[in-house]
């Protein structure tokens, strides 16, 4: 740990400014999530309003059964979920693009995004093919579970092809998530042709994503598998700093770099493997994200991964206020808005600080 | 609080009870709702239809995007496509009563509608005579209006009778249904479909057989089927092909159909919907049959 602290310490001199600017963006990441929040649950297609039905609560009336649900039963758990999903989608990001030292590495690379779709398009597609009794015990959670299992799955494989020796080889990874990725995708590719007009439009609606399926049971099967991860991600902060320099001197600072990669690919794999699973393809959220906190705060983990949680989640929760409210009383798929909103704004930071971006 | 992690021991049983109740009024044949509903979300081409038909179309209160006759429905809310409804859209237009066309979804949307109570009447679809009257009727009841869906259950059986009878053969054309025609590929109906039922009625035979669904079909089984009629939905848009286009394709150009310009275009949900309409579109499909024929 004390050579890992050097590591740290090694950074310092140079970000010395940066280190009390990333603390102060934190702290507005802090504000911004918990305004976004308390706006998402007051926002809504109905005009069911958050502060009425609060004030009721509070003089001890009751709020009717129509309201209770909108707030409880759809709000509350979209939030939750919108915070999970987008904190994972970013967190994992920020590791990947760390890890693989390649700023266009997001989740998806290692297989995760091509393996929990095509983890998906089979439970969609086969799933009317399942023995009666246990297509309708698994219900409306088949496609989730084998989206995660799919994702996972992926990453495995990807995992074992990449290591020998003990030794996990980045560059095998990058190509062989790009090779299974495509064989993913041809592998989806027989099952649509195999689905019919009504399980096309499911397809279709699962890759562009919603919260709108947020339940409680969602929540309460994603959120720890998310928080385990994501909670795992602080302790890889000074490891990804010293990888910067590459493995070589990164190992020379005593980073148990093998470990170190191990503990990144489980943690992208469950925490990108629940947002999927319970989300669909949210795209785009993994690389903007880390970038734009990069331009801001600088490259330093330390802060970068927590910041990035804070954005992700707050971000998602915006996304997902406009996907539901815009077109009232229908509804967006969710990665429409992040990519029509998101893809130009991020262009345009892009443009304007060519020469400052670096990983 | 209702939310799903409360189950505790006397709300399911209290919820039991109450679906218990509910099945047994149901097999009764008593009617769950004392009160009519006034309020009606209709999801489905054919549910709005069929509720229009049964001159009820003033209680509608929304709509999904397939809902698209008769054009007095346009003006209503649109709450999405029906197989991805939003659960507060859905509660933001105040229904006190949902009917749902068969596949309507996702789960968690209709499972968060029943947590908020309110009545959902879910319409069995199918492709034949039978499901028609089985939809009025469901429609009907759930409307509390018994008599006038019995009285166009009937009308639509006698005319669709007329029509079939209309349109009997003893060399039935051979109809390809195309979906859609997009860069030349061929999207075709084969068994089990919409399509391949109204032709059935409209005494056609599916040219395509051999697989179920809407499936891309290749130039070869286009020319081995050899159909003496071609049927497509009347849309805009590029799933629409004219017909210089068909009679410019290498394949559908050489087919009898095209020699004999029996080409056939009726509006998509007239066609597919299995409505109150249907009648109509079997009308419709014998007159362009005979004209094949002749």
């Amino acid at each position: 740990m004390a050579v890992a602290d050097l590591a740290g310490a090694r950074l310092r001199p140079v970000a010395g400014d940066r280190d009390r600017r990333a603390r102060r963006v934190m702290l507005a990441l802090i504000a911004v999530l918990g305004a976004v929040s308390v706006l998402s649950l007051g926002t809504g297609a109905s005009g069911t309003s958050l502060w009425a039905a609060l004030g009721k609560l509070a003089r001890g009336e009751e709020i009717g059964l129509r309201e209770e649900v909108i707030l409880f039963d759809i709000r509350l758990p979209r939030l939750a979920m919108g915070a999970m999903v987008g904190a994972a989608l970013a967190v994992s990001g920020a590791v990947m693009q760390g890890l693989f030292r390649n700023p266009l590495a997001d989740p998806g690379l290692v297989g995760v995004g091509a393996g929990a779709g095509l983890g998906a398009i089979c439970a969609i597609v086969l799933g009317a093919a399942l023995p009666f009794a246990l297509g309708d015990t698994l219900g409306q959670y088949l496609v989730p579970v084998a989206a995660f299992f799919g994702g996972w799955a992926t990453t495995i494989l990807l995992y074992r092809l990449s290591t020998s020796r003990g030794r996990t080889s980045v560059a095998v990874m990058l190509l062989g998530g790009i090779a299974l990725g495509a064989l993913a995708g041809a592998l989806s590719g027989i099952l649509i042709y195999m689905a019919d007009d009504a399980q096309l439009r499911d397809l279709t609606f699962w890759g562009l994503g919603s919260l709108a399926g947020a339940t409680w049971d969602k929540v309460l099967v994603a959120g720890p598998l998310i928080a385990l991860a994501l909670a795992a991600t602080p302790f890889l902060a000074r490891a990804l700093n010293a990888l910067a320099l590459g493995e070589g001197p990164a190992a020379h600072l005593g980073i148990a770099v093998q470990r170190m990669k191990n503990i990144s690919i489980l943690t992208v794999a469950a925490a990108t493997g629940a947002a999927v699973a319970v989300s669909g393809g949210i795209g785009f959220v993994g690389i903007v994200v880390p970038h734009l906190l990069r331009l801001i705060t600088g490259p330093d983990h330390r802060y970068l991964l927590v910041n990035s949680a804070l954005l992700g989640a707050a971000l998602l929760i915006a996304a997902d206020m406009i996907a539901r409210t815009v077109i009232a009383p229908a509804e967006l798929p969710i990665g429409i808005v992040t990519a029509t909103l998101g893809g130009p704004f991020f262009l345009w930071i892009l443009l304007r600080n060519r020469s400052l971006l670096d990983l | 609080m209702a939310t799903g992690s409360d189950l505790s021991i006397p709300f399911v049983l209290t919820r039991l009870l109450h679906g218990l109740a509910a099945a047994l009024a149901f097999l009764a044949g008593a009617p769950v709702a004392a009160e009519p509903a006034q309020r009606v979300l209709s999801l489905g081409g054919a549910v709005t239809e069929i509720v229009h038909a049964l001159g009820q179309g003033e209680r509608l209160i929304a709509r999904d995007t397939t809902s698209s006759y008769p054009s007095a429905v346009e003006v209503l809310p649109d709450v999405g496509y029906f197989r991805a409804l939003s659960p507060e859209g859905v509660l933001s237009v105040d229904p006190d009563l949902i009917l749902a066309t068969e596949g309507s979804g996702p789960p968690e949307t209709m499972a968060v509608l029943r947590a908020a109570d309110i009545p959902l009447v879910m319409i069995p679809e199918g492709h034949d005579m039978s499901a028609i009257r089985a939809k009025i009727t469901v429609i009907a009841d759930a409307l509390g209006v018994p008599d006038a869906g019995a009285e166009l259950a009937a009308q639509v059986d006698a005319a669709l009778v007329r029509a079939i009878a209309a349109g009997r053969s003893d060399t039935p054309p051979r109809v390809l249904f195309i979906l859609s025609m997009q860069g030349g590929r061929i999207m075709a109906a084969g068994s089990g479909t919409a399509a391949e039922g109204i032709i059935t009625l409209a005494g056609g035979v599916n040219a395509m057989e051999g697989f179920e669904g809407y499936t891309q079909v290749s130039d070869e089984a286009i020319l081995m089927a050899d159909p003496d009629v071609i049927l497509m939905m009347e849309r805009s848009g590029d799933h629409a092909a004219d017909d210089a286009q068909i009679a410019a394709h290498p394949v559908l150009g050489r087919t009898r159909a095209a020699g004999a310009g029996a080409i056939v275009r009726q509006p998509g949900l007239l066609l597919l919907g299995f409505g109150p309409r249907t009648p109509e579109a079997v009308e419709a499909l014998n007159d362009a049959f005979r004209k094949a024929r002749s």
